[in-house]
């Protein structure tokens, strides 16, 4: 489904990795590690179409995505470092505009229910800076709950969050994964996934 | 699925600029009241002579209207920048040039539509008889739009750049100029007792040209700056 070829990226002279292949099916996952700096980030925004390889190509069912363009971004959801929540809107009020925005509106009381599964249940109304990091973290990944998209690339996802909501969230990329979806996800800590996931090392 | 153009999220995107901005007053007020004071001070600097006042006063208001609208547009796309919803917008299935286009929209109808609005009262003060201010309220109506397509090709290639506002307002006031010349043109015509409506014909064809070739440049400029 998801197919990496001969992928190269590089920050001004210097490579980040080189001729990296891989290949994701549906049900699967695959864990990217390595050190701080060493391109997890470069790679996940190449791999979500964000930015080009400097040599390669990314397929999604056989296709380059180049060319698929908004097919290919039907099926992504992409939870990058930064939250895309603005902070003087709610959470509601964020997630209904960013499920318009990406495509597949959503009544407010179905956001509610996603925030009351992510655990913020009387925070709905609040303005988003209100909230700690953690918060902002469960409700930027509420998205997860209310956009159905086969293919989530999670950057960091992890970060800031306590034991309770890991414990949601790698439930929650099991039972997608169940579902036949697939995930490309980087973490310095473990995640206890039902099946293992593939791993790639990068920078070493 | 249904939104093939994307119109469901460009009205997304205006209803949530709108909003964000009644939560942010003072950022939306800004350039308005900007264009107030700027506006209002040229007849005390000037004195009360008829003659020179009605002379100067298209200008003056053209030139006003400028530089209101390109006082917010630093603020066009910096902060989806910084907080991520730019890049969930590429994202976004909706062809981007729709997203460009509804952000436009909100930053003439938060910044534009009130200038329209409130020229021709402002034009009071520098006695402008009525038929120019009729005049006056349709090439802003017409020319406003344009200030806000060109500023956010300029505002999306200063996109993540330090003192981006004065590199914008270099990028953005010589492409300004056509706007300026044919709207001050129009209401000077009028006062001249000629017709206007060469003159707002090619404000609307530049209207048309901007709105056609500024989404485009401005999807370009946004997918360079996320790279």
């Amino acid at each position: 489904m998801l197919e990496g070829v001969n992928l190269q990226a590089t920050r001004g002279e210097r490579s980040l990795f080189a001729r990296l292949s891989f290949q994701v099916e549906t049900g699967e996952c695959l864990f990217v590690q390595g050190e701080n700096g060493s391109g997890k980030t470069s790679l996940l925004r190449v791999l979500a179409g964000l930015t080009p390889p400097s040599a390669g190509t990314v397929r999604w069912k056989g296709s380059p995505v180049q060319q698929l363009r908004d097919e290919f971004r039907r099926e992504l959801l992409y939870c990058g470092h930064l939250s895309g929540l603005k902070d003087e809107l709610s959470a509601i009020e964020n997630l209904v505009a960013g499920a318009l925005l990406a495509g597949d509106p959503v009544a407010s009381c179905v956001v509610r229910e996603a925030l009351h599964q992510a655990g913020l249940q009387g925070r709905d109304d609040l303005p988003v800076r209100f909230l700690s990091q953690g918060q902002r973290r469960r409700v930027s990944l509420a998205r997860l709950l209310l956009q159905r998209r086969a293919l989530w690339i999670l950057d960091e996802p992890l970060a800031a969050l306590d034991v309770q909501a890991v414990r949601w969230l790698v439930g929650l990329i099991d039972s997608h994964l169940r579902s036949g979806g697939l995930a490309v996800i980087t973490s310095h800590q473990d995640m206890a996934l039902v099946n293992r996931p593939h791993v790639i090392r990068i920078g070493v | 699925m249904s939104d093939i153009f994307g119109l469901a999220a460009l009205s997304g995107v205006i209803r949530r600029d709108v909003r964000l901005a009644m939560r942010r007053k003072t950022d939306a007020l800004t350039p308005v009241i900007f264009f107030v004071i700027v506006v209002s001070l040229f007849p005390l600097g000037i004195g009360p002579e008829r003659d020179t006042l009605r002379q100067i006063a298209p200008g003056i208001l053209w030139v006003a209207a400028l530089l209101a609208s390109m006082l917010s547009l630093n603020r066009l796309f910096e902060q989806d920048y910084a907080d991520g919803t730019l890049e969930q917008l590429v994202l976004s299935p909706a062809p981007l040039g729709m997203l460009v286009i509804g952000k436009v929209g909100a930053h003439w109808l938060l910044s534009g539509a009130p200038l329209v609005l409130l020229a021709p009262l402002l034009a009071l003060q520098f006695d402008l008889p009525a038929s120019s201010l009729s005049v006056l309220a349709i090439s802003l109506a017409i020319g406003t739009p344009v200030l806000s397509l060109i500023g956010a090709i300029g505002a999306s290639l200063t996109l993540g750049l330090r003192g981006g506002g004065v590199l914008v307002a270099l990028l953005v006031l010589p492409l300004y100029v056509p706007v300026l010349i044919f709207g001050a043109g129009s209401v000077d015509a009028v006062a001249a007792g000629l017709d206007a409506v060469s003159h707002l014909s090619l404000l609307a064809a530049v209207l048309v040209l901007a709105g056609f070739f500024a989404p485009l440049a401005t999807t370009v400029a946004l997918r360079i700056a996320l790279e």
